[in-house]
């Protein structure tokens, strides 16, 4: 009576020997695994082009543009824009992930070195020089912190002087998300000068400028090149106590790059002292008003000022959104199909072992309380900056959804199905396979959709890291205060969201058990 | 065939099965009855190993029932359920052929096998494509009596297989059943809370009563000997219908 041909014979192909198994799920699943493959292949650090850095504000971005373009004469040279605030960038340095960045002897001794308290030029580099880094002279302006308020509001109060601002406890102040925490920044300056104000928050530098200008906002910290001061006609309070250090612009550099890009080094140091204030005003003016590219601007002072030829245009809409399209869809690919390799197996233990079900939906789902923002911070240190941190923060938000979804699918099938497989005598394996798999099917894929809308989402903030995305355009739409690039990420995202979930759902029709779909037949 | 020496099976608050001794002769209808919750469907779960006695032994075959020896066991075991647990995403066919198709049997036997299944229980061939819920309750419980039947084992268990049936339909499986389970010539143990479907099919009577065995033998033998006062209650108290009709003029 039997045969050594077995249930799944040659000649029906496994998928088709699956029929409750639908075909969809498969076939959705390796395309999203092997996109995923790529993109993690793609992660893989090429052979070796000088890595620029910048901070998250438009003159480290135009700076990071001068160096690059100068770099870039002497050899291949990427820059990874607008990273973000001073540790992030800074420790990105020190770890080797970018090669030179630009920085403020202010902040090296008042944030960077705070602890060691150097007094001059000298002491900072005797202090990073056992850190293998070292600085560049200046570049020839100075980008001090200062305090400043519409002009005519600070005459009506007759302000001109931060002291005068002790007068004034109701004046509502908003700072930039560094400065509110940063040692040089608002803690001490309240304490220097003794400030009575109650109102004061954190809100994006950028932000802050238009709140200025709406009249929401009465007091910010401005960097004085920077552009809006004029635009805006604000007044910056004298610092009559001496409370803001001088702030002198310099690169920050690896020493190594003296052997492993001598001529790129020697290039990007052109920069020292060429670069005056208003010159730097006049950059960050373009950028910020005029909407040029910071490419288009560092090269145009390049030429004009050191005649160095580059050759610069700006990025095409279609390029971008192709670029941004790319690297999203590869954080979301790869993150979740590591989370359905690993969840589902895990939901599975979770409801053959109810001990077990409790630690691991417990840990599952304490990763998902983690704060997105914290959880990429965290995963800096492991996984350094760009697509890493993110795809492992994307995998561990996307584990809670899939691994509950897959536990309440199987602890819902019916005890009486349950035992009707055991007592066929179908081992353990088998009835996952043949029965409780498909059952739990619809659930499952509903898990994993619930994770991939979420996902869709959340990658958004990988740009945060320098993963890239449509969080970059986001990010930089905010920067610049121009709404087309806020859209450019805005509008991609959500319309993927909404692509996810309709490729779900058309999956959930496939996957759903044509025998339980009759339900609504009957 | 099957034999339960001093079992006992416990539950939280309740002790389900007190030290049973029962043999099962091969061959043999036997049918288990007794109030709700006396532990018959204790019985037959612990007889294909869906749960494991807390003390005591069960031989199948003179062979003990252990973990590693259940798939193989209840190969030779086919068990039917009230609701029938039938799998939903499988039609009907699929259904009575699962574990012959797990097993290896090639698709000529199955389907011959099938055939054969559907005749003896009198299943319409075009219903066989069907899943669970395109059919009637009867139906389902004749599918899933094939299911039991598939690998042709050589003891069937079943737990108030009729029970969720109306009248007119469970009269009708009731006949059915029972020539099939002549036919066969199986071992048979069947649970109801029903004297006159245990009357109806059961070589042997086993009446339970709080998870212990009050009495064990033929209905004329409860009729005529009652082991105690329950037992002579419990065959009154099914008689009393039938018996105020005909004192009727
Ligand atoms: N999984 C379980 N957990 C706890 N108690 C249980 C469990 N299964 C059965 N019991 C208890 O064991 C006793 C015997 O149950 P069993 O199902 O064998 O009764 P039964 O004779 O089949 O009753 P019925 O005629 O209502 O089906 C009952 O008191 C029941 O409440
Ligand atoms: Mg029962």
């Amino acid at each position: 009576m039997r045969s050594n041909r077995s249930f799944f014979a040659p000649g029906r192909s496994v998928l088709r020997s699956l029929p409750f198994v639908s075909r969809g799920l498969f076939v959705l699943f390796f395309f999203l695994l092997a996109y995923g493959a790529i993109a993690v292949a793609e992660v893989k650090p090429a052979p070796r082009p000088l890595v620029v850095g910048s901070k998250n504000f438009t003159e480290g971005v135009v700076l990071g543009e001068l160096v690059r373009a100068l770099a870039s004469t002497a050899g291949p040279a990427d820059h990874r824009q607008a990273l973000g605030g001073t540790r992030l960038v800074f420790n990105a340095l020190a770890s080797g992930e970018i090669d030179v960045y630009a920085e403020y002897t202010g902040t090296l001794t008042h944030e960077i070195l705070a602890k060691q308290k150097p007094g001059s030029l000298e002491e900072i580099r005797a202090i990073l020089d056992k850190s293998g880094l070292l600085t560049s002279e200046s570049l020839g302006f100075k980008d001090n912190f200062a305090l400043g308020m519409r002009r005519d509001l600070a005459e009506r109060l007759n302000i001109r002087r931060i002291s005068d601002l002790r007068a004034h406890p109701e004046l509502v102040f908003r700072f930039g998300t560094e400065f509110m925490e940063r040692g040089d920044g608002w803690p001490g300056l309240r304490e220097h000068y003794g400030l009575p104000q109650e109102d004061v928050l954190g809100i994006e530098h950028d932000l802050a400028y238009r709140g200025l200008a709406a009249g929401e906002v009465e007091l910010t910290d401005l960097y004085t090149t920077d552009a809006e001061i004029a635009y805006y006609d604000l007044l910056t309070l004298e610092d009559d106590l001496n409370y803001f250090p001088p702030y002198e612009a310099l690169l920050l550099y690896r020493a190594e790059l003296a052997e492993t890009h001598p001529a790129a080094l020697e290039a990007m140091l052109r920069l020292q002292g060429e670069i005056s204030e208003a010159e730097m005003v006049s950059m960050n003016a373009r950028v910020k008003l005029g909407r040029v590219q910071e490419n288009v601007v560092a090269a145009d002072f390049l030429r004009e000022s050191l005649g160095v030829e580059i050759h610069a245009r700006e990025t095409r809409r279609v390029d971008r959104f192709f670029r941004y399209t790319g690297q999203h869809l590869a954080l979301v690919a790869s993150s979740l199909s590591f989370a359905i390799l690993i969840a589902v197996p895990l939901g599975v233990a979770a409801a053959r072992r109810p001990r077990l079900a409790q630690v691991i939906l417990g840990v599952v789902g304490v990763a998902q309380t983690i704060p997105a923002l914290a959880l990429l911070v965290f995963m800096i240190p492991l996984f350094g900056i760009g697509a890493g941190p993110a795809v492992v923060a994307l995998f561990l938000y996307s584990l809670l959804p899939i691994v509950r979804n897959t536990h309440t699918g199987l602890m819902g099938i019916p005890l009486p199905l349950r035992e009707s497989a055991e007592a066929l005598g179908l081992p353990s394996g088998a009835r996952l396979r043949l029965i409780e798999g498909p059952l739990a099917a619809p659930s499952i894929l509903a898990g994993i959709k619930t994770a991939a809308v979420i996902n869709v989402g959340a990658a958004t903030l990988g740009a945060l890291v320098g993963a890239g995305g449509y969080g970059q355009p986001i990010l930089t739409g905010i920067r610049l205060d121009d709404m087309g690039l806020i859209l450019e990420g805005a509008v991609p995202a959500a319309l993927l969201a909404l692509c996810v979930q309709w490729l779900f759902e058309w999956a959930e029709r496939a996957v759903i058990p044509a025998g339980l779909r009759t339900r609504s037949r009957v | 065939m099957i034999e339960l020496s001093h079992v006992t099976k416990r539950y939280v608050e309740s002790t389900a099965l007190d030290d049973c001794d029962l043999v099962i002769a091969p061959g043999e209808t036997t049918v288990l009855i007794g109030p709700s919750g006396c532990g018959k469907s204790t019985i037959l779960r612990l007889m294909i190993g869906l749960q494991l006695p807390d003390e005591g032994l069960i031989r199948f075959s003179g062979q003990p029932l252990e973990l590693s020896a259940l798939p193989a066991l209840r190969q030779r075991m086919g068990y039917v359920l009230q609701d029938g647990g039938l799998f939903p995403h499988l039609s009907a066919r699929d259904n009575v052929t699962l574990m012959a198709r797990y097993v290896g049997w090639d698709a000529q036997n199955v389907s011959r096998r099938v055939e054969e299944l559907a005749e003896l229980t009198h299943f319409p061939i075009d219903g066989l494509d069907r899943f669970p819920l395109e059919l009637s309750g009867g139906q389902q419980q004749r599918v899933s009596l094939m299911r039991a039947l598939m690998l042709d084992p050589e003891v069937l268990l079943l737990d108030e297989p009729l029970g969720a049936l109306d009248p007119m339909i469970r009269f009708e499986l009731q006949n059915d059943l029972r020539e099939i389970f002549s036919r066969l010539s199986k071992t048979v143990v069947m649970v109801t809370h029903d004297l006159g479907e245990a009357a109806f099919f059961g070589d042997t009577i086993v009446l339970l009563r709080g998870g212990k065995i009050v009495q064990r033998g033929t209905l004329q033998q409860m009729l005529n000997s009652p082991a105690d006062e329950f037992v002579a209650r419990f065959i009154q108290a099914q008689r009393a219908p039938f018996e105020a009709m005909e004192r009727r003029p």
